[in-house]
Order: C-alpha cells, then sequence, then structure tokens
C-alpha cells in the first residue's frame, strides 16, 4: 500500500511539471529521464529481481522501434496501435530469447554474452533488409497530431512515457510483493535452494525476461514517435543496452525506487557534461563507465543501497561472505518498521522478505 | 559456381585471421580459466593495443614488428595493475559483478579513445604492405602471412610456457584449486593479476601482427569480442587447444562465409554459431562437461 502510494505521488507530480514549467529544456530533460527510467526500470526487473544480467537488452528496445515503424510505415497502421503491438512483438521475441536461453539453462555470464550475440544479429539482419530500410533507417513522416501519437509540445509525449513508467513502477512494486516475485527474488539468491522448495526457475525466469522485454519494446516505439527516426545502430546498439543497465546498477538493482533514482542521476548528470563540455563525442559514455565500475568497486547495491536510504541493521555482519543478494533483500524488505509491523498483523499476505518466503512456500 | 582457387585462398585468408583471433582467444581463455571471469574489456583493450601500435609506427616511425617489445610489456602492466587496482576490488563474492566491472572499463577505454582520436578509422602504410606472396595457386597478402606466422609462435610459446615455468605451473594450480595453491604458499592474488597481465599481453602481441594488415577505430575491438568470445566457447571455456582450433575454424568460417553470402551476413554466420554452441553444447568441444 506504502508503495502505491509513493507511487501516485510520484505520478501527480511529475504530470504536474508540464503545467508549472514551461522551459524547453527542463521539459526535455523531464522526458529523457522518465525515458531513461523506462528503460532501467525494464531491465530491472530481470536483471535487479531475476538477476540474468543482460547486456544486450536494446534487442527487445529495437524490436518495438522497428515493429512501430515498419507497422506504420510499410502498412499504414495507427500509431496507438502500432504501440500495442510493438509491446507484443518484443514480449515475444522476450519469451522467444528467454525461453531459449533458461531452457538451456544459460545463466550469468552466459546469459549476458547471448543477449549480446541476439541484439548483434538482429542489428545486422536489420541492416540487409529492405523492410526495415536497411542502412538508411526509417524515417517517420511528420504530421502532428493527437491520432498520430506525434504531439506538438513536450507534454504530451511526457503525460505517454509517464503512463508506462507508471507501469513498469506497478509491475515492479507487484513483483517485490506477490508470490511470483518472492519466486523470482528466491531463484535470483539460490537457484537450487528455489528449486529444491517447489520453485520453477525457468518459469519465473521466463515470465520476467517477457515483462522486461515488452516494457523495453514500448521504450523502442516511443523513441521512435519522439525523434521519429531509427535505424540499425540506434535500435540495436549498445548505447541503449549499456544506459539500461547503468541506470538501474546505479541507482540499485531489485529496488523500486533504484532505477528512477539512477536513471534520473545519469540523466542530470549528462546534461551538466554537456553544458560544461559541449558536445564532445563519448564524454557521456565516459561518465557512464566510470560511474559503473566505482559503483560495483564501493557500493554494489546502488544509491539505493546508500544507508541514509536504507537503515543499519544488525544483520550486517551475519553475511561475512558477502552475498549480496540475501542480505540486500533481507534488509530491504525488513528495514522500515511500518512494513515490518504491517506484515506481522497481515500474516497471511505474502510478505516481501526472502527469509519469510523460504518459511512459507 | 566459384573457382575452386577463389575458395582456396578464402580459406588461406581465413587461416590467417584464423591465428590472430587464436592470440586473442587464448588471452581470453587464460583469463577465464583462472579467474573464472569473462574479461568483456578484451575487445577494448586489443583496441588500446592498436592505438598504441600506430602511433608508434606514426610518431616515432617504428615498425609494428619491431614494436612488439615496446606494446606487450606495455599490455602486461595495463592488465596487471587492471586487475590488483579495480577487478580485485569489485567482485563482493559474485562473478556477475567482475562482468559488469570489465563491461564499464570496456565503455570507459571505448570512449576515451573517441574522445581523444575521435571515430575516424586509421591505418598505417608501410613499404611491405601491398607485397604479395605465393602460396600454392593464391596469392597472400605479406603482412598477412607475417601475422599467422608471428601469431602461432606466440601462441605456442604461451602453450609452453604454460606448461613448464613456475608461474606457468603456479597459474595452473590456482585455476584448479584456489585454496590448495594459497596453502602451498602460491601468493594467490598476485597470479591473478599476472594471468590479466598476460591475457593482455596476448593482445599486446595480436595488435602488432594485426595492424599492418587492419585498421583501427574507437569500436574495433566490438567486432572481436563476440568472435573471441565464440571461439572461446566453441573450443570450451579456459582450453588451450579448443582456442587454437576454435580460432582458425572461425577464421576459415568468416572468410568464407564471407564470399558466399557477403561480408555482413558473414557475420551472422559466427553469431548464429556462438548462440547455437552456447544452447547445445555450451562446454564447448573440448570442455569437459560441468
Amino acid at each position: 500500500m506504502k508503495d502505491l502510494k509513493a507511487i501516485a505521488l510520484f505520478a501527480s507530480v511529475v504530470a504536474c511539471v508540464p503545467l508549472f514549467v514551461h522551459s524547453g529544456v527542463i521539459l526535455n530533460l523531464c522526458m529523457m529521464a522518465l525515458f531513461a527510467t523506462l528503460l532501467s526500470q525494464s531491465w530491472n526487473i530481470l536483471g535487479g529481481f531475476g538477476g540474468q544480467f543482460s547486456f544486450g537488452h536494446a534487442l527487445f528496445f529495437g524490436m518495438g522501434a522497428y515493429t512501430q515503424g515498419v507497422l506504420q510505415i510499410q502498412f499504414g497502421l495507427n500509431p496507438w496501435v502500432c504501440l500495442l503491438l510493438s509491446l507484443g512483438s518484443s514480449a515475444l521475441l522476450g519469451l522467444l530469447v528467454g525461453g531459449l536461453s533458461f531452457r538451456y539453462g544459460l545463466k550469468g555470464s552466459y546469459f549476458a554474452l547471448i543477449t549480446l550475440a541476439f541484439a548483434e544479429v538482429f542489428r545486422i539482419l536489420s541492416l540487409s533488409t529492405n523492410l526495415t530500410g536497411a542502412g538508411v533507417g526509417l524515417m517517420l513522416p511528420l504530421s502532428e497530431s493527437m491520432g498520430n501519437m506525434q504531439f506538438s509540445s513536450r507534454e504530451g509525449f511526457i503525460w505517454l512515457i509517464l503512463f508506462w513508467v507508471v507501469c513498469a513502477l506497478l509491475i515492479t512494486s507487484w513483483l517485490k510483493h506477490s508470490r511470483l516475485g518472492a519466486y523470482l527474488q528466491a531463484v535470483r539468491d539460490n537457484e537450487d535452494a528455489a528449486q529444491a522448495l517447489g520453485v520453477d526457475p525457468f518459469q519465473v525466469k521466463w515470465i520476467a525476461c517477457a515483462l522486461s522485454a515488452s516494457l523495453m519494446g514500448v521504450a523502442g516505439a516511443f523513441y521512435l514517435q519522439v525523434f521519429q527516426y531509427i535505424d540499425p545502430s540506434l535500435a540495436f546498439g549498445p548505447h541503449t543496452s549499456i544506459s539500461a543497465l547503468v541506470g538501474a546498477i546505479v541507482g540499485g538493482m531489485g529496488t523500486l525506487w533504484g532505477p528512477i533514482l539512477g536513471a534520473f542521476a545519469l540523466e542530470i548528470l549528462s546534461e551538466v557534461t554537456r553544458n560544461m563540455f559541449g558536445q564532445l563525442p563519448g564524454i557521456n559514455m565516459v561518465i557512464y563507465g566510470s560511474l559503473l565500475i566505482l559503483i560495483m568497486v564501493f557500493l554494489p547495491r546502488g544509491f539505493a543501497g546508500i544507508r541514509l536510504f536504507n537503515r543499519p541493521k544488525a544483520t550486517d555482519t551475519a553475511h561475512p561472505s558477502g552475498s549480496i543478494g540475501v542480505t540486500a533483500m533481507g534488509k530491504e524488505g525488513e528495514a522500515d518498521p511500518s512494513t515490518r509491523d504491517a506484515l506481522r498483523r497481515q500474516g497471511s499476505e505474502t510478505p516481501p522478505s526472502l527469509n519469510s518466503t523460504k518459511v512459507q512456500s | 559456381m566459384f573457382d575452386l582457387s577463389i575458395v582456396f585462398s578464402s580459406v588461406l585468408n581465413g587461416l590467417t585471421m584464423g591465428a590472430v583471433y587464436t592470440l586473442i582467444a587464448l588471452g581470453l581463455t587464460l583469463i577465464y580459466g583462472v579467474l573464472h571471469i569473462i574479461n568483456f574489456a578484451h575487445g577494448a583493450s586489443l583496441m588500446v593495443a592498436l592505438y598504441g601500435v600506430y602511433f608508434l609506427k606514426v610518431k616515432l616511425g617504428i615498425d609494428p614488428y619491431l614494436a612488439l617489445p615496446i606494446v606487450v610489456p606495455s599490455m602486461f602492466v595495463l592488465g596487471y595493475f587492471l586487475q590488483k587496482i579495480i577487478i580485485n576490488h569489485a567482485s563482493h563474492g559474485k562473478d556477475e559483478n567482475i562482468l559488469l566491472v570489465t563491461l564499464g572499463v570496456s565503455i570507459v577505454l571505448e570512449n576515451l579513445a573517441l574522445l581523444s582520436f575521435n571515430s575516424d578509422t586509421r591505418n598505417i602504410e608501410i613499404g611491405y604492405t601491398l607485397t604479395t606472396v605465393a602460396v600454392g595457386p593464391a596469392m597472400i597478402a605479406l603482412p598477412r602471412l607475417l601475422s599467422c606466422l608471428g601469431a602461432l609462435v606466440v601462441s605456442l610459446m604461451l602453450i609452453i610456457f604454460m606448461k613448464k615455468t613456475d608461474l606457468g605451473k603456479a597459474i595452473r594450480a590456482v585455476a584448479k584449486e584456489k585454496a590448495g595453491a594459497r596453502l602451498m604458499g602460491i601468493d594467490v592474488e598476485h597470479v591473478y593479476a599476472m594471468c590479466f597481465g598476460i591475457g593482455l599481453s596476448c593482445l599486446g602481441a595480436a595488435a602488432c601482427f594485426l595492424l599492418p594488415a587492419f585498421y583501427v577505430n574507437p569500436t574495433v575491438g566490438n567486432g572481436f569480442v563476440l568472435v573471441a568470445f565464440t571461439i572461446v566457447v566453441l573450443g570450451g571455456m579456459g582450453s588451450f587447444l579448443g582456442a587454437c582450433v576454435g580460432g582458425l575454424l572461425i577464421g576459415v568460417i568468416e572468410s568464407v562465409g564471407g564470399l558466399f553470402l557477403g561480408d555482413s551476413l558473414g557475420q551472422v554466420g559466427i553469431f548464429v554459431i556462438f548462440i547455437l554452441v552456447l544452447l547445445v553444447r555450451p562446454q564447448g568441444l573440448f570442455g569437459a562437461k560441468a
């Protein structure tokens, strides 16, 4: 409940921004930050909650963008219909890739590599077929109207992307509290133990992959509507994969607010560097990469792992081996006394903390 | 439809490229075999080495082959300290974290190169760039032949080094049994860093052999990273023999595939092999069953 209230608050605050702020720069920043949030949040579903690190999440992004583009330009479909079809097509692709990889038991580095390889395959395929405009890419003809999903000002786009960010947040919060989410986190922390307790690891990872992919596809479709252009390296290149992953990791994997924190921080940071250094090629990515290294070395739980956001607990010393997953989740669920009390009162509901889940299932 | 001699020369070209691939993959498989981490920064490190060779030639006029004694030790030092200072501190007990850190390193290196040298593709011209040698019915560029021979020699040296020297034995001991090796008085952290250093010096050597017949730009490593992973996965993670066979095989497949399907689709062939091997036989051709 607390999460739902917070999400509602977040949504209403952001939704009001375009009503009071009229500076194009800030509105644009707001839109891009929300877009980055959607990327990170969808990566977070599979990477943060499921523990399956994808290095080629642009695969689903590109799939969404190209579905949106091809159906609209080559077949003349309405963009709003296309958006739903993009969601569907990338979810299907997620089912396919996830199904293949998880059925054959790929995890850890292998899963990261196979997603990267799939993204490369799709990049090269889209580079060599005429349907996708080959190397030239697809250009969306400009015709501003609500029905065409081309808004004359940024606010329309902000509300559109905000809607999807809220969807992503609701899914994440559902994952945090539902049985499926608890299974997913259990599989992430110890797949064998989870399986021994009756969880089907393949199934939960598969569902997570499809959820994550479908949101990524929506982000791709949105990108095309805003920038009206897509080409193979924009769609399937490493840039999108990296910003999705860095945002989630910097903010804090496997948390509800971490990816938002990370995505907004990165977006503001890159805006600031753009102002300081101008349009130097690569400077943004240097910062992203350095941040990724620094976070992994010093703060493997991301910003959300900072004490300020997460009260210290005695269990800190209980896991000297440093198994981040278990302690992080244990803490996240229990850090807040009110949640803990609420759980105690409700008793029967599936608690977010892994420790209690084990007992239940 | 194709003349047999064209196919023959294509195979030959593939073998020469495959030899360099082998060298690159050996570095990767060494790091994997011992540290059990996938060095995602392998391609970016190769790019750094290629720039090193390029600037040694352009600014100081040092021939790429003579640059070997400079580039190889520098790459070793880079690798040693990369492991000792950054990667070593990032694992926190999870292998995935190291994967992310090496991804971070590769992003930083690649984009620093983009910042400093912009995205131009550069190559060098030396007197013998365009010289060709007849091998059987086919003609082959001299730099390619030299790179092939050089890569094979270095690969062989590396394998002998691993078998015969004390450090090689220590590395193999750590790879097999970390705790036991530590009890025997082996400094595991030092061996890790040495391994990373040796892995990157392979790239230094590969860069020296590669550049006369190749080019360098900030994203050149990307092409190699997946190819090297394919080879390592195909040959079996951590297997030296596998990397050698896999390297030559992939070189030939790429070259012949490019001949029949065109260059870009030939690349797809490699990725499809990669995906299939990962799915069907993740232990590779020579790897032990996990």
